[in-house]
């Protein structure tokens, strides 16, 4: 850039012959913005998308007993390369009820768990982010003093609240609310519960710090124009922390979408959510191409709408430019 | 106070004509820090106010208080016969211009000049016809499908305006308008913005703390110190007959000099002061008494530089030149006087046709003549 600039520049034709040479073999090095840019993006290269091609070759390769127990998707045979593609998995994925129960069961999960999380977030964030600079940061270490301890710990001690022997039971009992102990237990409820629990952090974190930056001036200026301290909020704030709750909504849905644990330690056994599904192709049966092409449907569910809103929306600033 | 009853008075005398905008005794608290102390202030209708002051003098809290963004530790507000006090900024006909400007950055420029009168329901139709009018008298109708951040600073206070106006407010309040602008677009852009406020016809009232912005834009100033309105005269009286040392001191340049009444006539006083050799001669009586200490403040302007000694009795010292400003149609004479204190005098450069001008170290004379001088008792 500054090279550029510098030949550019009227002086430069009084610069000798040997300055223009050197800067003009200076253009040709990597930039050291380049090089810091392209580090995470290696990184990222090296163990998410290499892998995933992994993942995408075994899901269309045919179950084998054997180390790894697949086919290998290339065989030779003389000077014959072959090239086996097997699409039953994604037939049977398909055509199977189970997947597309499991599939749907886990999207109608991580959707209520992200509306139930920003309903929740959205207010305890716009308290912090209002708060008085030294109240904020405290308010923060609470929302994050959770991840002090393990997750794993936290769904259990979940398991001693929601147990029919129970805090919250033993609680109600004691004042006289219930006769018997309500099973909250393995029902789809105590799943819903300790999911809204675990995610909510995720929706607070970026919603807070889209409002923290909010100009309270604005308010004041709609409040000027007319607008209640409501209306003002619809009108200005809502709109403006968009980006913090697309944030924190993608934060939220789609590792509820994958998630194991929960399901696994406080569902319901017949309630299948996709992440069971997947250990128990990888884990029981030990159908890696199953357990592959599982895992692809659920990228793709995830990837091609997101990617989708994200170029609509590319295309809608353009068309503002343009204007 | 006596002041305020003075003009309240006044206004009630000439019946039904009350001020539009009365501010009676308005004060305003902060814990125990007095930010506005019981101003006093009436505005006639269509006029343009500048309440001029430096940071932190309280006069963005009133307007703030004018706003309602602020409530008033005491005192009431009345706009053309109504108490708005506690009606809440979004009841009040009172639109602002912010300093930063405020825009709302997910609208474009057309919404953000719709967005007061959404708010009230006002039919598309019209919406769209004064959002129109509006874009005509900033000249940006080219730029009404634009977002903030795609304008210049000068287009986005263009925007502001319009939508401080879009609603026809009954008073404007601009708070530093010009102020985030580059200085050679403020010059440019400060009688532009008079004309668009006449135009519109809507009374304004505007707070900076940049006395040549006030004194081009406004049709009085009111000058505020530590939360006090100190003086509220036309840009012109301001300058030639400040009220008191503060005022003197803060609008333009001016020698002062500490002395006391020595001749107390009707016609003319005398003052002594102590860094002149001689009493400096005032051709008009003031209120005071004989001994009363008073402050003179002297504009470089008004003090004529001479390598002649006067023949004048009065109003004269000698002394050397100690330092020129060359400004090119005119120089800053710094004078040292025999007592030590350094007299500014503005000399316009025609004045050096009939002698050469001094130098650096030469003796000369400073003079001025009777009615230069300003006696100030506060």
């Amino acid at each position: 850039m500054n090279s550029r600039l510098l030949t550019q520049h009227p002086a430069a034709n009084l610069a000798t012959a040997r300055g223009r040479a050197r800067l003009a073999w200076r253009r040709w090095l990597p930039r050291g913005q380049a090089l810091v840019t392209a580090m995470p993006y290696g990184w990222l290269l090296l163990f998410f998308l290499v892998p995933f091609l992994f993942v995408l070759g075994i899901s269309f390769s045919e179950v084998e007993v054997a180390s790894p127990p697949y086919r290998a998707l290339l065989s030779r045979s003389e000077d014959v390369l072959n090239v086996a593609l097997n699409l039953g998995n994604y037939r049977y994925l398909f055509g199977d009820a189970l997947y597309l129960d499991a599939y749907l069961g886990s999207l109608q999960m991580a959707s209520i768990t992200t509306l139930i999380c920003l309903l929740l977030g959205y207010p305890i964030a716009y308290t912090i982010a209002r708060a008085p600079l030294t109240k904020r940061n405290t308010l923060l270490m609470l929302v994050m003093l959770p991840f002090w301890t393990s997750f794993l710990v936290r769904v259990y001690a979940w398991m001693g609240i929601l147990d029919n022997e129970g805090l919250l039971n033993k609680l109600l009992l004691q004042l006289g609310l219930i006769d018997t102990p309500l099973q909250l237990m393995h029902t789809q409820l105590s799943v819903q519960i300790v999911m809204v629990y675990a995610y909510l952090p995720f929706m607070i974190l970026p919603l807070f710090s889209n409002l923290a930056k909010l100009d309270g001036r604005l308010l004041e200026a709609a409040e000027d124009l007319g607008c209640r301290p409501w209306q003002a909020f619809l009108r200005v704030t809502l709109p403006l922390s968009r980006n913090g709750i697309v944030a924190g909504a993608m934060l939220v849905f789609i590792p509820a979408v994958g998630e194991f644990v929960i399901p696994e330690l406080v569902g319901t056994p017949e309630s299948l959510m996709i992440g069971k599904v997947l250990w128990m192709e990888f884990f029981d049966n030990n159908n890696w191409p199953m357990a592959g092409a599982v895992t692809i449907v659920m990228v793709a569910l995830l990837i091609i709408p997101i990617t989708y809103l994200h170029k609509r929306e590319e295309k809608q600033l353009a068309q503002a430019e343009q204007r | 106070m006596n002041l305020a009853e003075q003009q309240l008075g006044l206004s009630q005398h000439a019946g039904n004509a009350h001020p539009y905008l009365q501010i009676v005794d308005i004060e305003k608290k902060f814990g125990d820090h007095t930010a506005v102390d019981h101003v006093n202030l009436n505005i006639e209708r269509n006029e343009i106010f500048a309440l001029l002051g430096s940071s932190g003098c309280g006069k963005s809290t009133l307007l703030r208080m004018l706003a309602g963004m602020e409530k008033p530790s005491a005192g009431r507000i009345i706009l053309d016969g109504e108490d708005i006090t506690d009606l809440p900024p979004y009841h009040r006909p009172i639109n602002m211009m912010f300093q930063s400007y405020a825009l709302f950055p997910h609208m474009s420029v057309a919404q953000n000049i719709a967005f007061g009168l959404k708010q009230d329901r006002l039919p598309r139709a019209d919406i769209d016809a004064r959002v129109e009018r509006m874009l005509e008298l900033v000249q940006m109708t080219k730029y009404a499908h634009r977002k903030p951040y795609q304008l210049s600073g000068g287009q986005q206070q263009r925007i502001a305006l319009a939508r401080s106006l879009a609603k026809r407010p009954k008073l404007l309040l601009l708070d530093e308008p010009l102020g985030a602008l580059d200085k050679k677009l403020r010059q440019q852009t400060q009688l532009e913005l008079v004309s668009m406020i006449e135009q519109v016809g809507v009374t304004c009232i505007m707070v900076t703390h940049d006395q040549e912005e006030a004194m081009t834009m406004a049709g009085r100033i009111g000058i505020m110190s530590e939360g006090q309105l100190l003086q509220v005269a036309s840009p012109g009286d301001i300058y030639e007959h400040p009220n008191c040392r503060f005022t003197a001191e803060f609008i333009g340049e001016t020698n002062l000099f500490g002395g006391h009444v020595v001749e107390d006539e009707a016609d003319h006083v005398c003052i002594q002061a102590a860094e002149l050799p001689r009493p400096v001669r005032i051709g008009h009586g003031i209120t005071g008494t004989l001994g009363m200490p008073v402050w003179l403040s002297l504009r470089p302007e008004r003090v004529a530089v001479s390598r002649q000694q006067p023949t004048q009795q009065h109003n004269w010292a000698a002394g050397t030149v100690s330092d020129i400003a060359y400004l090119g149609s005119f120089s800053i004479f710094h004078v040292r006087l025999e007592s030590g204190k350094v007299i500014k005098a503005s000399v316009p450069a025609s004045h050096w046709r009939d002698e050469a001008a001094p130098g650096w170290n030469q003796p000369v004379f400073v003079s001025w003549a009777d009615n230069d001088a300003v006696v100030l008792t506060q």
